[in-house]
């Protein structure tokens, strides 16, 4: 097979082996369950309170007990929306953005058919947030906003800490699913002022399976998944204990990058496929707000050629990215994101998202910016549309 | 990932015939970038024999879009047109071994690229484009029309409103008229193959068939009307042979409710199931 030159970490990473060498004593050894009232079982108690404090430290929450173990970041969504509106009965407005990942909108959209009023909050060309339509129809009716940190396809960032801080001066809950921020910047729970948070440890090198709600103390809260007394009776099942390791064991080492640079050498190698597809390339176009933007993260779009045929020509090196071309998905129409940022069309059935991480290497950007241009040319070639370029 | 097969992948990665052929006697165009796919096929044809000489395309879309093209291209060379036109998408499918379902749109457009390009050429060579026959349009935002639907049916024997947007698009975007696109199929597949079975008489029904039929002929028949005037109205209740309803929304307060009664929901229930029914506010 051919070397992975691996640049879609904003679908999944790598589960690093330190990670798993945490987890693996979990399994088949340490097996017990930790609400057991024997020591075997019981130790691993401890173990999964020392791992809640590290995440709680990860996100600076006040509180251990702010941090509830779920199996994914999707659950983590349904249950924060799904409480907001079940503990705010009498409110029946709910707030949130059109470029949500499907765990937010969905859940929305439910809600809107069993009559909620409904806000998609629009962005603009550069997927920017906007703040006067947000202001527009936030009320006291409102029961939840729910608006993501950061853009799974183009990285851009939200003013999270100001959304927040609009919506409490309404007594309006705030709920952020940060799954695309959480590891690749800073995240502070506390200067943001959020009340809910979701997150997920395989975007940032833990394992597949496992992701946390952070729910502020004092926030009125109703479990989702009903019929335990696990995490303080806010989410049955028993405790996870290898993943549970894990995340924290990954939370620990993201913490790291995030003090000791890593990231911003990520942006450099980022910065320097973007620059040199820009400069190599005719009639490409980078989607997003560059001044706010993860560091991992640019998505391009290439004219008149359609995203799927490119990342198949990509696949042929080894170089795994992602597309938010209709063909990719099933779906037959380009991403609701690209959409939404009104993305002309010649542009948005050919983008490409490259999402790095700290293993992407020089050798990896070269070895791109190198097979692209050939490939692009190629298909360009076949287009009926490349002589309009 | 798709699971294309080596056939589909061989013709996307070295595709044949690419181009376009200067002077075509035929040029036929389908889809656009808005679609995210779109064909232009040129024929080269022999006027003494009919026979298709040369062809050439050039494809804007995804693996399948790619493929479809180029092994249509070596389809038709050597064909007579007449051979030619009967080639359709299923033909194209198979040459490539098979596309994923999702992906018989492809094909479809290969056909109806050829379709335009016959057309073209007997039309003495002036472009067509390829477009729905528009008498109506069911799919707004794909632009499909009933009869490409109803092609797509009867050619693929689709059974679902799945099936014919894997094929169509029709459906694949908004989603509107999905529930257009059941009827289609009902009406298609029902008129041919599925024989309905013989239908009881109002008097013969159930009590339970009894309600359900009264409901179905209220939600087809009486609410669409009412509801234009911000009304609906609600089953209550049915005791022999009296129908207890009530007006709901405008109607309920409206001065007209008594008449919308009798001589709207019991003229229509009598019509439609059973002269004896008489209709009741609850």
């Amino acid at each position: 097979m051919t070397k992975v030159i691996y640049l879609d970490n904003n679908a999944t990473t790598q589960c690093v082996p330190a990670v798993v060498e945490a987890m693996l004593p979990y399994f088949a050894q340490k097996y017990g369950n930790a609400s057991s009232m024997h020591n075997f079982g019981g130790e691993n108690r401890h173990v999964i309170d020392q791992a809640r404090h590290t995440v709680a430290q990860f996100i600076n929450a006040q509180y251990d007990d702010e941090i509830i173990f779920t199996s994914c970041a999707s659950e983590s969504d349904d249950t924060a929306i799904f409480s907001a509106v079940r503990a705010n009965r009498n409110k029946k407005h709910i707030i949130t953005s059109a470029v949500e990942h499907p765990a937010v909108l969905e859940p929305f959209r439910y809600l809107q058919t069993q009559g909620y009023r409904v806000d998609y909050i629009g962005v603009d060309e550069l997927g920017r947030f906007d703040m006067d339509q947000f202001k527009a129809v936030l009320d006291e009716d409102t029961a939840l906003v729910s608006v993501m940190w950061a853009n799974s396809e183009t990285g851009t960032i939200f003013p999270i800490a100001d959304i927040a801080k609009l919506a409490h001066e309404k007594g309006v809950l705030f709920h952020t699913d940060a799954v695309q921020a959480v590891g690749k910047i800073p995240v502070d729970v506390q200067a943001a002022g959020v009340d809910m948070l979701s997150l997920s440890a395989h975007k940032f090198h833990g394992p597949k399976g496992i992701g946390v709600l952070y729910v502020k103390r004092g926030t009125r809260f109703l479990p989702y998944l009903m019929g335990g007394h696990q995490e303080k009776h806010r989410r049955a099942g028993t405790e996870n204990v290898p993943y549970i390791v894990g995340i924290a064991k990954a939370a620990e080492l993201a913490q790291k990058r995030l003090a000791d640079g890593t990231m911003d050498k990520v942006a450099a190698l980022r910065d320097q496929l973007e620059q040199g597809i820009l400069k190599s390339i005719p009639d490409v176009k980078v989607n997003g707000d560059p001044a706010h933007r993860v560091p991992n993260t640019t998505n391009i779009s290439f004219g008149y050629i359609e995203g799927e045929s490119i990342l198949m020509y990509l696949n042929d090196f080894g170089i795994c990215a992602s597309s938010g071309s209709a063909c990719t998905s099933g779906s037959l129409e380009p991403s609701h994101v690209l959409r939404a940022m009104k993305v002309p069309f010649q542009f948005a059935h050919g983008s490409i998202r490259f999402s790095l991480s700290d293993q992407t290497t020089q050798a990896d950007i070269d070895l791109v910016l190198k097979e692209l241009p050939p490939i692009i040319k190629r298909l360009r070639e076949i287009s009926p549309f490349s002589r309009m370029a | 990932m798709w699971d294309y097969t080596d056939k589909v992948m061989d013709h996307f990665k070295h595709p044949r015939n690419v181009g376009t052929i200067p002077n075509a006697d035929g040029t036929g165009q389908v889809g656009s970038l808005v679609c995210g796919d779109a064909l232009r096929l040129t024929i080269k044809v022999n006027k003494e024999t009919d026979v298709i000489e040369d062809a050439k395309f050039e494809t804007f879309g995804c693996a399948s879009a790619i493929a479809s093209s180029s092994i249509l291209t070596e389809m038709i060379k050597g064909k007579t047109i007449a051979e030619a036109s009967k080639i359709t998408n299923q033909d194209i499918a198979n040459a490539l071994g098979s596309l994923p379902a999702e992906k018989m749109h492809c094909s479809v457009m290969g056909m109806e690229a050829l379709e335009a390009a016959v057309q073209s050429y007997r039309q003495g060579g002036k472009p067509v484009i390829f477009e729905q026959e528009a008498e109506k349009i069911v799919c707004k935002c794909f632009n499909v029309s009933e009869e490409a639907i109803i092609k797509a049916i009867r050619t693929n024997h689709l059974t679902t409103v799945e099936d014919v947007t894997h094929f169509t698009k029709a459906g694949g975007a908004c989603g509107q008229c999905k529930g257009e696109i059941q009827k289609i199929l009902d009406k298609v597949n029902g008129a041919c193959e599925v024989p309905q079975p013989a239908t009881k008489t109002y008097e013969q029904m159930t009590l339970v068939e009894k309600i359900k039929a009264i409901e179905s002929v209220l939600e087809e028949d009486i609410r669409p009307k009412l509801n234009m005037d911000g009304g609906s109205v609600e089953l209550v209740d049915l005791s022999g042979n009296i129908v207890k309803v009530r007006l709901i929304g405008m109607c309920s307060g409206c001065a007209g409710a008594q008449g919308t009664l009798k001589n709207f929901i019991e003229k229509v229930l009598q019509d439609r199931l059973f002269k004896g029914l008489t209709v009741e506010q609850a």
